[in-house]
């Protein structure tokens, strides 16, 4: 197979110790950065949809507007992969320990927003968005496995596509098994053509056998790459705030890839 | 405007549900309008409702080496993957393309969250989960696919999809644009979900579910009845099997809504409708039979009618089979599109079980007993939460354009 390339036009971040792309730009340079708010502001949401929101939710929408914001791209007509190894925690505990104690009371609204497209949802809810939306999810490969989707999507139907990948912390007893200390999530707009906006070239080649499960050596601290399962990611959103390198991500459980990035020509 | 596809051949299918175990069973049930439902006998204190169960799970454990996967969803799907020779047909895949060239891509919506429950109904006294169920991969929601990429020996792209009750229509669409795009040769797709507390109880907290059997499309129709199912479904280029039925098209669309309502209008029912006979390159007249979203709740069912009856001819003939088997969620995109291919194999057009008094939504396109009729092109209708919309287009190898 040869390798899929794609344009990125915007990204979008958000952790405990980033507000945005800016932000994630200035700690590489050695800089310090003003630390985000304790919530997700998810400024693209109206105001009593914000409010209902659930954390995954807001950290998915928040991290949406930044990569859409910075693309020029219109949201309306933007095709969405939203992926997320764990979906909302705080829900699942919720859930999972009301069904166990008094199971008549669960909330309906919590249940709807249980599932896991609830992000992708609430997205087209608030942006007026038809075009097709995913929900994926491959465990400890979900930012992997979702770039791939994403970049299969803009590439078979020629349009540019919004991947987002975001985990919440965990939450009560299931924090035990998933592996998820803090919140992160990003997002990235991929383009089949280069654009005004595009800061780089992806170049993704299937590597089968290989399995990057050790963290790729990077800039970023690997305490923050540990701390979630979608901050796999990290190591690809540092070679785009630098310009250009190459990362190796997890496509798959048993599939590595090797993803190269060019600076605009 | 939509460029049409190059149709791929799917070389094998099947089904479990409340109608049993395999193809034979699902094509018997459908020949005698012969319902899977019963009194919902899930669980401790047991919701009055009925449901689609699946008989002798309980009794169809894991084998020891994958015992560490063990859990009702997972046990279905290995229930599923044993019937029809579908295991073989996937071993055979995977010796003539090498296991990084076949896709592993499953659609659901509960995956395994109900042994996650049963954790949370057994914490330690510290409040910890119990040492059995310290198996990280079953709670979480790649769970199916993960399992199955281990016992079936696949190493190529292997993605869940979970888009509420879409998901397992939507892994046709991830099928057919790596196969493409060159990523793969063939592709493994399907969907499992199980029968658990969150489903039951939150649809419940919805009121969504009805206290009796479920009646899609019937005017005193009262919500939906819970299923649980396994399919699954082997995709390959023509070339590789050129008599197998064949998928033509797909749409993907979205409502932009409301998180548990549908459109009124059915805008991205319709747009996914519309998507999916451009990729297959149809007029709505060369349709002969639609397995409907029908779920019996009261908007689904209207909404859906309205859309049958403005954007089809009389001679396209429409359904649901949620009497037969409820509402299977996650899985209802497999298990339906398993329908609409024996739709075509058997030329069946199934009646819409449980509706006995028309909504005057519905048109005439409506076949409310079986029908026997030649069935070329069937299309299969899948909508989920959040207002995710997908629509499949299957035809007879070697239908006459």
């Amino acid at each position: 197979m040869s390798a899929l390339t794609v344009y990125v036009g915007g990204v979008g971040v958000w952790s405990p110790q980033l507000a945005d792309f800016a932000a994630l730009r200035a700690t590489l340079q050695g800089q310090t950065a003003t630390l985000p708010t304790a919530r997700p502001p998810a400024a693209l949401l109206p105001a009593n949809e914000r409010r209902r929101a659930p954390e995954s939710v807001l950290l998915a929408a928040e991290v949406a507007g930044q990569a859409v914001a910075m693309s020029g791209c219109d949201a309306a007509t933007l095709a969405c992969v939203f992926a997320s190894s764990h979906g909302d925690q705080p829900i699942m505990d919720y859930m999972c320990a009301i069904l166990a104690s008094a199971p008549s009371e669960l909330s309906p609204t919590r249940f709807h927003n249980s599932v896991h497209n609830a992000p992708a949802g609430y997205w087209t809810i608030a942006t007026g968005c038809h075009a097709p939306s995913n929900a994926v999810c491959a465990q400890r490969a979900s930012f992997g496995a979702g770039l791939l989707e994403a970049t299969s999507l803009a590439l078979a139907d020629a349009r540019p596509v919004l991947l987002v990948c975001s985990d919440t912390a965990g939450s009560g007893p299931l924090a035990e098994v998933t592996a998820s200390a803090a919140p992160f999530g990003c997002a990235l707009v991929l383009s089949p053509q280069p654009g005004a906006s595009t800061l780089g070239r992806l170049a993704l080649h299937l590597c089968p056998g290989s399995i990057a499960d050790a963290p790729t050596a990077s800039a970023v601290p690997a305490d923050w790459v540990a701390a979630s399962p979608s901050a796999s990611a990290l190591p690809l959103l540092a070679l785009l705030a630098q310009g250009a390198g190459r990362c190796h991500l997890m496509a798959a459980g048993s599939l590595g890839m090797d993803v190269h990035l060019e600076e605009r020509a | 405007m939509l460029q049409s596809i190059t149709p791929l051949a799917v070389s094998a299918f099947t089904a479990t549900s409340a109608l049993g175990r395999g193809l034979e069973a699902h094509r018997h049930a459908l020949q005698n309008a012969r319902s899977g439902l019963r009194a919902n006998d899930f669980s401790l204190a047991p919701l009055e409702c009925w449901v689609g169960r699946v008989d002798g799970v309980e009794q169809a454990p894991l084998s020891a080496a994958m015992a560490a996967w063990e859990c009702r969803n997972n046990r279905l799907a290995w229930l599923g993957m044993n019937q029809d020779g579908f295991l073989d047909a996937v071993h055979a895949a995977r010796e003539r393309y090498g296991a990084p060239r076949v896709a592993l891509l499953m659609g659901t919506s509960t995956a395994s969250i109900g042994t996650t429950e049963e954790a949370y109904r057994r914490l330690d006294p510290d409040g910890g989960f119990p040492a059995d169920m310290l198996r990280p991969p079953i709670h979480a929601p790649h769970s199916l696919a993960g399992f199955l990429a281990e016992a079936l020996g696949l190493e190529g792209p292997c993605l869940t999809i979970s888009t509420a009750c879409s998901s397992s229509a939507k892994v046709f669409a991830s099928a057919e644009r790596m196969i493409r795009l060159g990523l793969v040769d063939a592709a493994l797709v399907g969907g499992v979900d199980t029968l658990c507390e969150s489903v039951l109880f939150g649809f419940n907290a919805l009121e969504l579910v009805s206290r009796a059997p479920c009646r899609p499309f019937d005017r005193a129709r009262s919500g939906i009845s819970i299923g649980e199912a396994a399919g699954f479904a082997l995709l390959e280029r023509i070339e590789a099997a050129p008599h197998a039925p064949r998928l033509l098209g797909y749409g993907e669309a979205s409502d932009a809504h409301h998180m548990s309502t549908p459109h009124p209008d059915g805008l991205g029912a319709e747009l996914a409708l519309r998507d999916a006979l451009a990729r297959a390159g149809l007029e709505p007249a060369q349709v002969d039979y639609i397995n409907l979203h029908g779920t019996a709740s009261l908007k689904n069912d209207e909404v859906e009618a309205a859309l049958i009856a403005r954007a089809f001819p009389t001679t396209t003939r429409a359904s649901s089979t949620k009497g037969f088997t409820g509402h299977t969620l996650g899985a209802a995109g497999i298990l339906e599109a398993v329908v609409a291919l024996l739709a075509i194999e058997r030329g069946l057009v199934p009646g819409n079980l449980g509706g006995g008094d028309p909504d005057p939504a519905c048109g005439p396109q409506f076949a409310w007993r079986n029908e026997s009729r030649p069935v070329d092109v069937a299309l299969s209708n899948s909508f989920g939460f959040g207002g995710n919309n997908a629509c499949l287009a299957f035809a007879r190898a070697g239908r006459a354009a």
